[in-house]
């Protein structure tokens, strides 16, 4: 990573190393003295807390796949077989199950936080791109694992999204006949989603290195939105951010294991305690919580084509979101037009999520004549014209508010950092 | 072109008074959940086992088992659940001996022994609680067409997990056991008043909406009512009554109080680490904000210099 390291090896065993494979110096320069902003604040732990849940789902995977089988026939009884009878099953059931969701609530958070900072402009587009890329892969491997079950929400939820790959012109049918092992969802389907569930967590842990990496080259963004000039404008990663970091991780850790010990299924859906049935369809198939703002993209769109499209796209599109950000100033700090727009944006996705899980023929909250459907689709089309249209045409026409100088002097005011400038210059030439 | 016009219209209004009948028919009228006027109000019992210090009432296990065992196993399977687990810590907890009694009223096909042949014998604590049919088939044919459920998961696999549950402190899992006792203490014999109320009202508004209309009527035909079963018409037979079992510990056996010692034993049957989930859940928790706090202090005591 971009030598930042400071470290020099002590003992001989260190010298060998690093004069033969410098990873101790790598990891040193990532993890201690990587230079961060002095004034991130909270919503900047979510990163550190996503690495935390995937490394929390990778090991409890790893054991729950000591005891599964994945066969259409067993995986339904193994599953409860892990609840039951093997030691601390349920535990690390449950922990794996809620820990996918508070995965994927860290990672909103952590997104939501870039795009409200603009974490994402030059010249972190690359480190954008990667965290979508982990993102795409984490939807992937989610929707797979609740399929591992075997259950009716399983069995269902499978159908209804690989039969989303049917309107890919030309080659529809035969993506959805490769997905599927077959010509409907079945054993080797599960067996696929198994072996795949498996491997997409560490494909997900190669590209976390390289988001790591790719966030070493510029450093961390922070709330200013301004790049840190002076040594006076960043503190070193450890101790300051690793111990803040460290505290974030407990206090999200007691969210996740409320849930795992007090309401393990608040988050699961009650079907998928009934074994997959191919002869029985769900009166509601319902995807998991994460998917629902796009599942209701997808029912607001009245064409199959144009709903499929729809769906990703809404994903997709927010790859491109550098680019479509016209802005010269990165925070929402600066951006009173922007920020409006933004908490707009993060209240119409929980919308979106309530569409995804109700009947679109309802009166929408009991307001006569207003159905969800109609709604959902005006959320649709905000959600849309957020990257579109506003993103592209408010940074051009925006009256943004002037940027401090530097960090240190917005911290500190300028005569505060004109004052600890000399300290720390006295220090060193005293040093 | 008026005729085209008119067609256009005509099954526009079609449409609408489709979507009109289904909204109100299967929509609101059959759906559970919803509330027709009129309609009894599901009771939400309060649970011994529920909220973060609940556990479960051992004599009530044991009663829900026997009502299990002496109604409910005659037409449902309970197959994840074996006799051993009854003497499990967090259970009913009989006796080691007792389930082996227990399980010994049961046989079971085992083997192939030495000389390959298959054989009959006694079930033991390993074993599962019995099935009441050979198969499914047997099952459906035995009960008029309808395949009574494995009872093993279903406290867990009815009713839905509210948001009420979490911030009420509440178990999630008081869903599915009120749906059960509801379901149990909700059958009326006659198609009741406000049913039909409905009927009349949903006919009134279809026909006003298009006099060729036909007249919808709730037929209950060889189902039996229930209040609270989705769409009213259940298959099931009210299976308890007063004084369907005779409780051995001498608790006078009501109808409600079957209806929720069964229901009790059915969700431990679903969740049966729910105990020591709990008072693990409550070491942890405590562990995670004591350890919340020292780390805070560390945090404050490192930042302490630096403005931020």
């Amino acid at each position: 990573m971009s030598g930042h390291s400071t470290y020099v090896p002590k003992s001989d065993a260190g010298k060998w190393l690093e004069e033969r494979l410098p990873i101790i110096s790598l990891m040193h320069s990532a993890a201690v003295s990587m230079p961060n902003p002095r004034n991130l604040n909270y919503w900047w732990v979510f990163g550190g807390i996503a690495m935390f849940m995937l490394i929390v789902q990778i090991v409890t995977g790893i054991i729950l796949a000591m005891h599964y089988t994945p066969h259409a026939d067993m995986a339904f009884n193994s599953v409860e077989h892990i609840m039951r009878d093997v030691n601390w099953g349920w535990m690390l059931r449950y922990t794996h199950a809620n820990g996918a969701s508070m995965f994927f609530i860290a990672v909103y958070i952590h997104i939501l936080r870039g795009m409200y900072y603009g974490s994402y402009k030059a010249p972190r587009e690359v480190l954008w791109l990667l965290g979508m890329l982990i993102y795409l892969l984490m939807m992937a491997t989610g929707f797979m694992g609740y399929v591992l079950p075997w259950g009716q929400m399983s069995f269902w939820g499978a159908t209804v999204i690989t039969n989303f790959f049917e309107v890919v012109p030309f080659i529809g049918d035969d993506i959805r006949t490769l997905l599927w092992g077959g010509f409907a969802v079945d054993n080797p389907t599960l067996n696929r989603f198994f072996s795949l569930h498996y491997l997409l967590p560490f494909v997900i842990l190669g590209v976390v290195v390289l988001h790591i990496w790719a966030l070493h080259v510029p450093g961390s963004n922070n709330p200013l939105g301004i790049e840190p000039k002076t040594k006076q404008d960043t503190m070193s990663f450890h101790p300051y951010f690793t111990m803040k970091d460290l505290y974030a991780i407990v206090l999200f850790a007691i969210v996740l294991f409320y849930f795992v010990f007090f309401n393990p299924n608040f988050m699961g859906h009650p079907d998928n305690y009934i074994p997959a049935n191919s002869l029985v369809t769900p009166a509601h198939i319902v995807p998991e919580w994460y998917y629902l703002p796009f599942y209701a993209i997808l029912r607001s769109i009245p064409d199959k084509l144009g709903g499929v499209v729809g769906m990703f796209g809404a994903i997709l599109i927010m790859f491109v979101v550098p680019w479509l950000d016209t802005s010269k100033v990165r925070s929402a700090k600066f951006r009173p037009a922007y920020r409006i727009f933004f908490w707009i944006f993060v209240f119409n996705g929980i919308l979106l999520g309530y569409f995804g899980q109700v009947s679109t023929t309802d009166d929408f909250l009991g307001i006569h004549g207003v159905t969800n459907l109609l709604v959902s689709r005006i959320s649709t089309i905000y959600y849309f014209g957020f990257f579109i249209v506003i993103l592209p045409v408010l940074g051009l026409i925006e009256k943004t508010k002037p940027l401090p100088n530097s960090i240190s002097e917005a911290v500190l005011g300028v005569e505060g950092a004109a004052e600890e400038a000399a300290l720390l210059a006295a220090a060193e030439a005293k040093a | 072109m008026n005729n085209l016009k008119q067609n256009i219209t005509s099954i526009a209004r079609k449409t609408a008074i489709a979507l009109l009948v289904v909204s109100s028919v299967s929509g609101s009228a059959l759906a559970a959940g919803d509330h027709l006027e009129g309609a009894p109000e599901a009771k939400h019992v309060d649970w011994s086992w529920a909220g973060v210090f609940g556990t479960f009432d051992r004599a009530q296990l044991q009663r829900g088992y026997q009502v299990y065992k002496e109604v409910c196993a005659n037409c449902h399977a309970m197959d994840l659940v074996k006799f051993r687990n009854l003497s499990q810590s967090g259970g009913p907890e009989f006796s080691e001996a007792a389930v082996k009694v227990l399980a010994a009223e049961y046989e079971i096909e085992d083997g192939p022994d030495a000389e390959g042949e298959m054989f009959i014998r006694p079930r033991e604590p390993k074993d599962s609680m019995p099935a009441p049919f050979a198969n499914n088939n047997a099952a459906k044919a035995s009960n008029g067409g309808a395949l009574p459920p494995d009872l093993s998961l279903i406290a867990k696999a009815r009713g839905h997990y509210s948001f009420k549950d979490l911030f009420m402190g509440r178990d999630g899992l008081t869903g599915g056991t009120n749906y059960i006792y509801n379901l149990l203490t909700g059958y009326v014999d006659e198609v009741p008043e406000y049913i039909l109320e409905n009927d009349h009202h949903v006919n009134e508004m279809g026909k006003e909406a298009d006099p060729n209309f036909t007249e919808q009527h709730f037929e209950l035909g060889d189902s039996n009512f229930n209040h609270f079963y989705e769409g009213y018409k259940i298959a099931m037979a009210a299976p308890l009554f007063e004084d369907s079992v005779e409780y051995t510990d001498g608790t006078a056996a009501t109808l409600e109080q079957q209806a929720e010692d069964v229901a009790s034993f059915l969700i431990w049957a679903a969740e049966p680490k729910m105990e020591i989930r709990k008072s693990i859940g409550i070491k942890v928790l405590l562990y995670l904000i004591i350890l919340a706090g020292l780390m805070y202090a560390v945090k404050r005591r490192i930042w302490e210099n630096v403005r931020h």
